[in-house]
Order: structure tokens, then C-alpha cells, then sequence
């Protein structure tokens, strides 16, 4: 099943929360979308879910036109933020919810309950009530009551928000492996980017209610579209740099440029990781902080102009390049982002 | 004294002007109550003896029919407080006015308080046989001094004070409940009948006995609208007490106060399994 937003348009008095969103989700695909609190993603998920109606425009559902159709008869199934369990009744009774309105014989409920329950990994927890589940159980169990009817689409509205960091990573994993599994059509509302680039096929930039980028998590990532899109995704140094034709000077080295630049003195969009940081007794450059994170460190590096950057290193370089090292910083060879310069008519950044 | 001992005793300890107060205002004049019903006067002079007559003689005619009368007019007032109560603060709740949802909250905490002689007083003024409707429209006399008139007017008190009691209960039900019966595709019946309403069970039953306790022991807007054109048993045990028409039953009217109490327990009995049972879904 394919979900299609068609020019959707959605106004709360003076405030725009969709602005024309044009956006198609193939059959099978994982979805993200992403962005900045009030950007209009769970008023999207909301208005296919049939939980709001668009002022204009339409939401299609294997192109069929449901925007008028009401919730209960749209064949969706939904993941809620918080923990949206029936709290009168227990697990398998909150799964076969679905199937008890439909009035399914009880028997034919209770397997399809419990193999739904296993399927989220939660095969003994039957019998128990939403206040005896820890918050991700509760969340395993959602999901399986949203699957319970096998809906057309599934549609996740921030369901790892409320977790804690760890459980939000396993779960998160698991929601992807059965999305896969059972090949459904979903879309994950997430203001969370590691979380939308880590499970999407693709992921949809939002700001103000229209779509800014829409890509695969490594184009988002690598070329962003939009400075928002570059600054909103992951982190980025503000480097000063000079354009000449097609490519930038910043660092003592000449990049190309990816897009129009905005004029001769820009900002050079570059990724930490993108910086490179090399021990140096004479070099123009000092580390002035260090945070150690497993895999990487981030350094905050001083430039000999006194601005500062950011650099992501190796974990295990973490000891060698520690604050007070004076050091040379170059940048990686590759097509970088350039927007109107913020910082004044510095010259080109060098270390 | 052992530690844990103490501890126990520690822990008590805050809660004793509470238990003092509990003990004089309510245990103490339980205890008497309940020796009074037991006793059984004896001769002139003589000393009375313990004994179950009284509250025998209160089981029979004619205290039987005031002690059902009261039963019966505390149920129908409970009951139609209840779900009239609900629908209201339910529509309340969920208009768009703010300014409605203010007013009529506020106005709910006036009128749930509002009781004795001057609500009698208002409802003989608007529908007694002179009262300004009444006269107004050429209604016939007696509207209100009967059964359903005094129910009426204890409605008046008491559907404010369902919508007090039950507006937190409703504003507790989240709408991710409703969206998530939507999405497995219920009805808003369908919601309301296996979430909502089990959901809402706790602070409904509790609305009821409190409304039924409200109008079974109410005394003095009866007294001074239908005296005693509707048998209700306060006005019994007051009549009985204050030595009016009967002399010497106080005893009776202790053991007809018992089986009042008798039967608010009753009802609690119902309602306390139910509510600490679905009391644990919303914590």
C-alpha cells in the first residue's frame, strides 16, 4: 500500500502547521519524519490516521482518497507517544481489542493476542495490566495492538520518546525488524534524528509545515539539500570561506562548492567528522576541550583567528589529542555546503 | 519496645489528632448510638435491659415503609444525579468554551452546598401551590409535595455535586484511549463501553454513594417542604427524638439511625472491592 499527502494544508487559528505537504510513501517503505517541534510531522501522521482533517488537499491510501473517511474505517494501525493502553484491560485483551469490536470469536482473539504478543517478544506477559508493564513492554504492546487487524499502514507517532535511551535503541531495532518482516507500509514521526536515520528507508525533512529534503538517511545526511536540513541533521561548524568560481577556500585548501554560493565571503558548512585534527608542536590551532564518547571524542579546537570548530576523532586518538595540544586542522576533500556568511568579514578560516 | 516496634508507633504517630477527632466526633457517638438502639427500657424506675427489640420493632410497620421510602428516594436521587451529573459535566468538559467550563464549575461548587430551609424556600416560591410558576402557568396544586417534587429538589443539589466529583474522573481519560479504540476500529459506543465507562467506574460509583448518602440523610429541606406527606425516616428518628406525636420511642429511633448506617455500609461494601480494584488502572 502506498500513502500519498497531496498539497496538505492544515491551520490552527494564526498558526500554519501544514503548508502544502506533498509527500509519497512507497508500498513496503519505513518513512521518517523529522524535524524541529512544531514543524506539522504528527499533525501529517495525524491527518492520515484520520485523527484530524485537512483544511485543504488530500491524504491517499493506495490511491484511494481517505481523507473524509472516518478513523475507525481506515485501516491503519497506530503507535501512540505516551503509553496509550486500555488500562482496564489486560495485554491480550488490549491487543485483541480490535478483534473483540469486530466481534471475533473469543478463541480465534486469544491465539491471534498471543501471537502477536510473541511476536513482539513478550509471550508471558498475557495476563498483565498496562500498570504492571515497564514503559517499553508497554510499548511492544501497542505495537502489537496496532498490528492486531494486519492494517494497510502503521503509523508511529514518536513511540520511543518516553523510553529510556537504552530500551529506545532495542526497541527501535525491533520495530524495524518487523516492519521488515511483515513488509508493511509505515510512517515514524521523530524529532530524534539518530532514530529517523537509523530505521528509515527514508527520511522527510520538515520545517514549518512544508518538506524540506526527502532522501535516503545517507543523502540526508551527506547532502543536505538545505542549510536547515544541514544545521537540523547532525552537527555542523560554521567556517568562514572565501568563493572562487566553483569552489571554496577554507582551511588552506580549495573545495568544491555543492550548490550556488550566496557570494564571494560565506560560511563553509563542514561536519566535525569531516575535520581532520593532526598533532603539531608549531601548529596555528590548540584543543581546548575534549568528550570522550566510546567510539569518538569530540574535540572543541581553537583556530589561530580565535573562532572555534568542532572535530570528531577516533576514540582511541581521545588520549593522545587531549586539551592543551597544539595542533594542525584540515578538512576531508569533498563537495561542502556554503550559505551567507553569519560571522562578520573574517578571512578564510586556517590553523 | 523493639525498633520495628517503635518504628510502627513513630509512623502512627502524625495521624493521632486525626484519629482524636475521628474518635470523638464519630466513634464515640457510634458506640452510644448503637448501645441506645440495644437497650431496652425497662419499667419505671427500673433499670433497662440489652436486647434486639428495638431494632426489631424499627424493621416493622409502620418505620418498614419510611426506611424503604428513604432507601428508595436516595436511589432514584443517586441514580438520575449520577448519569445527569455525568452527561453534563461531559458536555462541559469537552466544549470549546472556557468560559462555560469556569461558570459552571464554579457554579456547581455554590449549588452542590446548598441545602435545609432556604432550598426548600426557593422551590415553594417557584412551584409550591402559590409559587410563582405555578401561578404563572395555572399549574395545579401539589407539584412538589410528594415523592418525586422532593426528588426533584434534591437533584438540585445533588447533580452539582456529581459534576464535581465526576469532572477530574473524565478529564483523567486520555484521548489517546479514544484515538486508539478509533484506530482498532470501535465505535465511539463501542469505546465508551469497554474503556470509557470501566475507566470511569471508580468516581461514578463513589458519585452515587455520594449521592445517596446526601439524600438519605437529609432532613431538613423535607421537614420544611412536605412535613410528613412523604415518609422519610429522619423525620421519623427526629419525631421520635423531639418526643413529637411519639413519646418514649427514643430507643426505636436510635435502632432506626443504626439501620441507616447499616445500610450506607451496605453500600460501601459494594463499592469499596470495586473501587480498589479499578483504582489501580489509572495510577
Amino acid at each position: 500500500m502506498t500513502v500519498e499527502f497531496r498539497a496538505l494544508r492544515r491551520t490552527y487559528g494564526a498558526t500554519t502547521a501544514l503548508d502544502g505537504l506533498d509527500l509519497t510513501v512507497a508500498q513496503g517503505e519505513l518513512i521518517a519524519l523529522l524535524g524541529p517541534s512544531g514543524c506539522g510531522k504528527t499533525t501529517a501522521l495525524r491527518c492520515v490516521a484520520g485523527f484530524e482533517t485537512p483544511d485543504s488537499g488530500a491524504v491517499l491510501i493506495d490511491g484511494k482518497d481517505v481523507t473524509r473517511v472516518p478513523a475507525n474505517r481506515r485501516d491503519a494501525g497506530m503507535v501512540f507517544q505516551s503509553y496509550s493502553l486500555f488500562p482496564n484491560l489486560n495485554a491480550r485483551d488490549n491487543v485483541a481489542f480490535g478483534l473483540r469490536v469486530r466481534r471475533r470469536p473469543t478463541a480465534e482473539r486469544h491465539a491471534r493476542a498471543a501471537e502477536l504478543l510473541a511476536l513482539v517478544g513478550l509471550p508471558d506477559h498475557g495476563d498483565r495490566f498496562p500498570h504492571q508493564l515497564s514503559g517499553g513492554q508497554q510499548q511492544r504492546v501497542a505495537l502489537a495492538r496496532a498490528l492486531a487487524l494486519q492494517p494497510r499502514v502503521l503509523l508511529l507517532d514518536e513511540p520511543l520518546s518516553a523510553l529510556d535511551a537504552k530500551v529506545r535503541v532495542t526497541l527501535r531495532e525491533e520495530i524495524r525488524r518487523l516492519q521488515l518482516e511483515l513488509g508493511i507500509t509505515t510512517v515514524f514521526v521523530t524529532h530524534d534524528q539518530e532514530e529517523a536515520l537509523s530505521v528509515a528507508d527514508r527520511v522527510a525533512v520538515l520545517r514549518a509545515g512544508r518538506l524540506e529534503q526527502v532522501g535516503a538517511p545517507a543523502e540526508i545526511y551527506d547532502r543536505p539539500a538545505t542549510p536547515f536540513v544541514a544545521e537540523f541533521v547532525g552537527t555542523m561548524n560554521h567556517v568562514p570561506g572565501r568563493v572562487t568560481g566553483d569552489r571554496v577556500e577554507v582551511f588552506g585548501r580549495s573545495l568544491p562548492v555543492d550548490g550556488t554560493a550566496p557570494g564571494e565571503l560565506v560560511d563553509v558548512l563542514i561536519r566535525p567528522e569531516a575535520v581532520l585534527v593532526t598533532p603539531a608542536e608549531d601548529g596555528g590551532a590548540l584543543i581546548l576541550a575534549s568528550s570522550f564518547r566510546g567510539s569518538t571524542a569530540r574535540l572543541r579546537v581553537q583556530l589561530a583567528d580565535q573562532s572555534e570548530v568542532l572535530a570528531d576523532v577516533p576514540g582511541h586518538d581521545a588520549v593522545r589529542l587531549a586539551p592543551g595540544l597544539r595542533v594542525e586542522v584540515g578538512v576531508v576533500e569533498r563537495p561542502v555546503l556554503v550559505t551567507a556568511r553569519t560571522s562578520g568579514d573574517q578571512e578564510p578560516a586556517v590553523a | 519496645m523493639t525498633s520495628a516496634r517503635f518504628t510502627r508507633v513513630k509512623g502512627w504517630a502524625p495521624a493521632s489528632p486525626l484519629l482524636l477527632v475521628v474518635a470523638v466526633a464519630f466513634g464515640i457517638p457510634a458506640v452510644m448510638l448503637a448501645l441506645g438502639a440495644f437497650t431496652v427500657p425497662g419499667a419505671p424506675g427500673e433499670p433497662g435491659t440489652y436486647g434486639l427489640d428495638n431494632v426489631a420493632a424499627s424493621l416493622r410497620e409502620p418505620y418498614l415503609t419510611k426506611l424503604l421510602t428513604s432507601i428508595e428516594l436516595s436511589a432514584v436521587v443517586a441514580v438520575a444525579g449520577a448519569l445527569t451529573g455525568t452527561l453534563l459535566a461531559h458536555a462541559v468538559l469537552t466544549s470549546r468554551s472556557a468560559a462555560l467550563r469556569e461558570s459552571v464549575l464554579s457554579a456547581s461548587g455554590v449549588l452542590a452546598n446548598f441545602g435545609g430551609v432556604p432550598l426548600a424556600f426557593i422551590w415553594i416560591a417557584t412551584l409550591g401551590n402559590s409559587g410563582l410558576v405555578t401561578t404563572s402557568f395555572g399549574l395545579g396544586p401539589g407539584l412538589l409535595y410528594n415523592f418525586w417534587g422532593l426528588a426533584l429538589v434534591y437533584l438540585y443539589f445533588s447533580i452539582p455535586l456529581m459534576v464535581l466529583v465526576i469532572a477530574p474522573a473524565l478529564e483523567g481519560l486520555r484521548p489517546q484511549w479514544r484515538e486508539a479504540a478509533q484506530g482498532s476500529g470501535a465505535s465511539v459506543w463501542q469505546f465508551w463501553r469497554h474503556v470509557g465507562l470501566p475507566v470511569l467506574t471508580p468516581a461514578l460509583l463513589g458519585g452515587v454513594v455520594l449521592l445517596f448518602g446526601g439524600s438519605f440523610a437529609a432532613y431538613a429541606t423535607a421537614a420544611a417542604m412536605v412535613g410528613a406527606s412523604v415518609p422519610l425516616v429522619t423525620m421519623q428518628i427526629a419525631d421520635a427524638l423531639t418526643g413529637n406525636v411519639l413519646v418514649g420511642f427514643e430507643n426505636v429511633a436510635l435502632a432506626l439511625s443504626l439501620d441507616m448506617i447499616v445500610v450506607a455500609m451496605l453500600v460501601m461494601a459494594v463499592y469499596l472491592p470495586l473501587q480498589r480494584r479499578s483504582s489501580r488502572w489509572l495510577r
